[in-house]
């Protein structure tokens, strides 16, 4: 047992800092793949005709049944095998992605569905068509239903963005396993990305705050 | 697939008793978490506020290196699988005190109030009014915290426990089999999983108002 030393930790302040900056591009560009991917796999699991709807079916339940972890390792190690030979990043961006896809999609679809069926046969016996009724009535309504869960969803996709460290990708944990093995200090660095994953988090929940306070005026 | 059957399964036993370790913790500190954040006291309130924020705020991931990598240089040395149960028990505990302190919550205030006004001690009217209705609330997103638990349970292969995840990764690499070996990983986790839920549904119903 040694003592700790959180000064060596300003010395890699810009290895951590691109870590960072890494980890924030990676739960950016992994959101908007989940946020679509999540619209395109709940209208398929509620609208499409069943060739569609069962497979999109099953890929749900086998990803929420199973961990991101062993989903990264598919992708990442199983698809070279089958000559799909891709990057770290964009195996990375991809698994959390489609992962965080169909929680989004549980979340829209349920969203969806909550909307009072009278809503939409109203907006259908005024005329409207079932494009119509959907886009102006049924969606607008959904919107605000879904706001809250898809924030948390994207909180959560922050932190399990940590994840893709092990499949090597250069973010914040592995910028911080870089620093450890030249300085021999797990602990220093850890609560350090801890403590940076912490503002991060911080940011995010107040701009989600700041979301849905705007939606709940428009209520 | 045939001779990495029995690993897997062997695994899959860790992968339970891991998480059934680390759901008994998460109860136990959760429980305590929740008693903290609801008290009156405020130094207690406030251990239980940063308690919840600190730990649902940073990546478990992070929060089993501090433990297990970082724990020695402040003379906590932990075996991996004591590190795993520790930092997913600790991790899962914080998610659950806010499910309990929801479930408190929202048992109407009147129904303390009332029993405080006939004379019950404000522990007792916990214990006897508040609690047997927060209980039957809480019993179902407490089965969806221990069911991320044990899907978050893959982690602790990051510090070399031989549960499932650890034991697909390495056999992904020795026998360049993929699909085949994460078909028996997932196969393994969606029937613990599914068990799971079962068994929480089963003690949902018992508890449901008749």
């Amino acid at each position: 047992m040694r003592g700790l030393d959180f000064t060596v930790v300003a010395d890699y302040w810009n290895i951590l800092l691109i870590g960072t900056g890494w980890t924030a591009f990676l739960t950016a560009a992994a959101a908007v793949l989940a946020f679509f991917g999540g619209i395109g796999f709940a209208l398929a699991a509620l609208y499409a005709p069943w060739p569609i709807r069962l497979p999109v079916r099953f890929v749900a339940w086998l990803f929420m049944g199973t961990p991101l972890l062993l989903q990264l390792f598919l992708i990442y190690f199983g698809l070279v095998q089958i000559g799909i030979d891709i990057p770290a990043l964009a195996a990375g961006i991809i698994g959390l992605g489609l992962h965080f896809a169909v929680y989004n999609a549980d979340v829209i679809r349920a969203a969806i569905v909550a909307v009072d069926p009278g809503q939409n046969e109203g907006a259908r016996s005024l005329g409207l068509s079932r494009y119509q009724s959907f886009r102006h009535v049924v969606v607008p309504q959904a919107i605000r239903n879904v706001i809250p869960p898809l924030g948390n969803n994207l909180i959560a996709l922050l932190k399990e963005s940590a994840l893709v460290s092990v499949i090597g990708v250069a973010e914040l944990v592995h910028a911080s396993q870089l620093a450890i093995s030249e300085t021999f200090r797990p602990f220093e660095f850890y609560i350090t990305a801890a403590a940076l994953y912490y503002g991060l988090n911080a940011v995010l929940e107040f701009g989600l705050g700041r979301i849905e306070k705007k939606v709940e005026v428009t209520r | 697939m045939v001779k990495v059957a029995p690993f897997f399964v062997e695994a899959a036993w860790l992968t339970v008793r891991i998480s059934f370790l680390a759901l008994a913790l998460g109860l136990v500190l959760a429980g305590l978490g929740a008693a903290a954040r609801l008290s009156r006291h405020p130094v207690l309130a406030a251990i239980g506020t940063v308690y919840v924020s600190v730990f649902r705020g940073t990546p478990a991931l992070i929060q089993l290196f501090v433990l297990y990598f970082g724990g020695p240089q402040v003379g906590i040395n932990l075996d991996p699988f004591a590190a795993g149960v520790i930092g997913l028990g600790v991790n899962i505990g914080a998610y659950m005190t806010e499910t309990i302190r929801g479930a408190l919550l929202s048992v109407d205030r009147g129904q303390a109030e009332a029993a405080r006004s006939l004379g019950l001690s404000r522990f007792q009217a916990l214990r006897k009014v508040v609690l047997p209705q927060a209980a039957r609330l809480m019993i179902r997103p407490l089965g969806v915290n221990a069911i991320a638990l044990i899907k978050g349970s893959a982690l602790v292969s990051a510090i070399s426990v031989v549960e499932l995840t650890y034991t697909a990764q390495r056999y992904i690499g020795s026998t360049y089999k993929p699909f085949e070996m994460f078909a028996i990983a997932a196969a393994l986790y969606l029937l613990v999983i599914h068990a799971t839920a079962r068994a929480i549904a089963w003690i949902d119903g018992r508890f449901a108002v008749r």
